[in-house]
């Protein structure tokens, strides 16, 4: 038995720009695989080749048994796509979207409305707004139960929540979750390290090649170095100080704090706040902390 | 059949819902019979003329009434000498100058001849030749008023009659061109611009990774585009009848069969527009420039293609419109039936064929 999706060696090139690179995973069935990477690391390519809408240039790849050239039109039977950007028809209402979708794939949104109301109730008030009209939030809500209203067997959602606020992003990746009791097997792609830990598996990628795939947990886990997180008002002034600091194994800017990684292995504390200390920065505050996906990514990139 | 038919709702919807679309389908083409019809039109009444009359008897008085009272020529004023022909002219308002020479009445009467020059501007050559042949034709029946009895010599007079339009109405022939862009430019044009909206806005995306057949997508987006351009072909002939008097005298049903055909040749290079073009303003471009232009100026539409260089009647071939419009104007103006159109019908089934087979061909089932 092949697992629901199961990718051998997939390279895809754009006349002079390399965008996949002998791409190999496996997800198994029912779980949240989260392919993670910045902006033009490969995510919507290699999304786009398992719906069957590009092909690769080598290698080979299996979606529920099928193959995505030969079978390309069993599997556009039995998956849901849900494209990096909003693809609805913004003159249309929201149910007339939903029926319409419903149609395509030749069911009822009566017939499978069990699996989308905990997320189409949220947006059954606004029914009879155009899609256009929405805000971010919403649009992403009806996009999925668009793309679930079929009842796939693999759904596939290209960055379901960028340009999406906090709140909602939460709400979105508690309703995936909750999708795994149905059984489906869920390929899902995000810029946002910090959206990894909501994953069974994760693939780091970047310049398409996959950098690593593990669990969200055990890839900090294997992280072996020390990171101390460093907040300071004068944060750019700092890095920039502390990227020429002669000790400085890698330092980058994490959210309001810095994040700093020393090539001594088991330097000390108290001698890192000596040191800064010496370096005109009077105020600062700095604390070890416990890595998180974002930095593995970063420490995988400077390998590279 | 019923994600095809909640397909066809969804185009319609687009269609109903978006007002500068309804304004293109049903604005337009009432816009431009109606600017066809009154507007622009070759017939010319009330030309400004200026009158020279150096022997002013009542043989040249009499002639200047018939011109002025044909209702071709409005009189502008009288010269008194050649030297003020120029100068009325390049004031711009005088189209036409009448000279009449020295003792007109009298030569006429003693040799049986006379002298009358008529000058025109011809900055306008269509409209300097239409003049002239007015006055001609007024001199000429001047001339034959005044010869009563058998006429002396040998004589060959023509009588001229304009059959299928005797009163050389423009829109006679502005009607069946008028359905040729209209159906061009509600088929071709809207098709391939809402098709590449789906490629553009990415929808297209998510309906091709679905179980939809792309030949499925495709019938159901032309679907209500050919019940518009029926209809809207309609209002134009009902239009043209009633309001201008533009005769169908064939078949009706013939005449519908043969925009039913030309409407499917239309929308299959609509599509195969939409195969080239990724963007909706690329679409639209290709279908002016491309489709539009060419049809208008080389289908006979505006400019009788017999007058053409031998290279662009050659080109005017491979226009669809061209054979449509000979098609259309037999069958409405002439009252042909298939026997007559029967040759530029299957040339127009082939076009239709062709471009159906190669917009299939080239309709991608996957994306870039």
């Amino acid at each position: 038995m092949r697992p629901p999706i199961d990718i051998y060696g997939i390279s895809k090139h754009y006349e002079d720009i390399i965008a996949l690179k002998d791409i190999s995973f496996q997800v198994n069935k029912a779980e949240i695989f989260g392919l993670i990477g910045p902006d033009g690391a490969g995510k919507t390519s290699m999304f786009r080749i398992l719906t069957t809408l590009l092909l690769p240039d080598t290698g080979e790849a299996y979606v529920q048994g099928y193959h995505i050239v030969k079978d390309y039109k069993k599997i556009r039977e039995i998956i849901g796509y849900m494209p990096g950007r909003f693809s609805l028809y913004q003159d249309l209402s929201v149910e007339e979207n939903l029926s319409l979708f419903a149609s395509i794939f030749g069911t009822t949104i009566e017939e499978n409305y069990e699996l989308v109301k905990e997320i189409y109730s949220q947006i059954e008030p606004f029914k009879d707004r155009r899609a256009g009209q929405l805000s971010g939030g919403m649009k992403q809500k009806l996009a999925l139960s668009c793309a679930l209203i079929h009842k796939p067997e693999v759904l596939f959602l290209d960055e379901p929540t960028t340009g999406v606020d906090p709140v909602s992003r939460t709400e979105f990746w508690g309703i995936l979750k909750n999708l795994k009791a149905y059984g489906i097997t869920i390929l899902v792609s995000t810029p946002y390290m910090d959206e990894a830990n909501m994953c069974d598996n994760i693939g780091l990628i970047q310049n398409g090649e996959i950098l690593s795939i593990d669990t969200p947990g055990k890839m900090t886990q294997d992280f072996d170095r020390d990171i101390y997180a460093i907040k300071t008002k004068h944060k750019h002034k700092f890095l920039n100080t502390l990227k020429s600091y002669e000790n400085t194994y890698s330092v980058f800017s994490f959210g309001d704090s810095i994040h700093y990684i020393d090539v001594r292995n088991n330097v000390k504390e108290s001698e890192l706040i000596s040191t800064f200390s010496k370096m005109e920065f009077p105020e600062f505050n700095i604390e070890k902390i416990k890595p998180t996906v974002e930095d593995c990514f970063m420490d995988l990139m400077k390998q590279e | 059949m019923k994600r095809f038919i909640a397909f066809v709702k969804k185009e319609v919807f687009h269609i109903t819902r978006d007002f500068r679309t309804m304004l293109i389908l049903f604005g337009m083409p009432v816009a431009q019979i109606l600017l066809f019809g009154f507007a622009i039109t070759n017939e010319i009444r009330d030309a400004n003329i200026a009158i020279l009359d150096h022997s002013k008897d009542h043989i040249s008085e009499k002639l200047t009434n018939k011109f002025l009272s044909s209702g071709y020529f409005k009189l502008d004023s009288y010269l008194q000498s050649a030297e003020e022909i120029e100068t009325e002219f390049k004031k711009g308002k005088i189209k036409l100058v009448i000279v009449f020479g020295k003792q007109f009445g009298e030569n006429l009467n003693r040799f049986q001849s006379s002298e009358l020059q008529i000058i025109a501007d011809a900055t306008d050559p269509n409209t300097a030749n239409t003049l002239i042949n007015y006055t001609q034709s007024i001199v000429r029946d001047f001339v034959a008023s005044l010869n009563p009895g058998p006429p002396t010599g040998i004589m060959i007079i023509p009588e001229v009659r304009f059959r299928y339009n005797q009163n050389l109405k423009g829109v006679f022939l502005f009607v069946p061109g008028l359905i040729t862009i209209i159906l061009m430019l509600v088929t071709a044009m809207m098709t391939s611009i809402s098709l590449t909206r789906e490629k553009e806005l990415g929808t297209m995306e998510v309906l091709l990774a679905s179980p939809m057949k792309p030949i499925q997508i495709i019938v159901a987006k032309v679907i209500p585009y050919i019940f518009l351009a029926f209809f809207i072909s309609i209002i134009v002939l009902l239009l043209g009848y009633f309001v201008f008097g533009v005769p169908i005298k064939g078949n009706l049903l013939l005449l519908l069969f043969e925009l039913l055909l030309f409407v499917l040749t239309t929308l299959s290079l609509g599509i195969l527009i939409s195969t080239i073009a990724k963007t909706q303003l690329v679409a639209l471009m290709i279908s002016v420039m491309g489709l539009l232009l060419p049809t208008i100026i080389l289908s006979g539409f505006i400019f009788p293609i017999e007058n053409m260089p031998k290279i662009l009647q050659w080109i005017s071939n491979i226009i669809p419109a061209k054979w449509f419009i000979i098609i259309v104007k037999n069958i409405m103006l002439k009252g042909s039936g298939i026997d007559m159109v029967w040759k530029e019908t299957l040339i127009i089934l082939g076009f239709a064929m062709l471009f159906i087979m190669m917009s299939l061909k080239k309709f991608n089932i996957r994306i870039g």
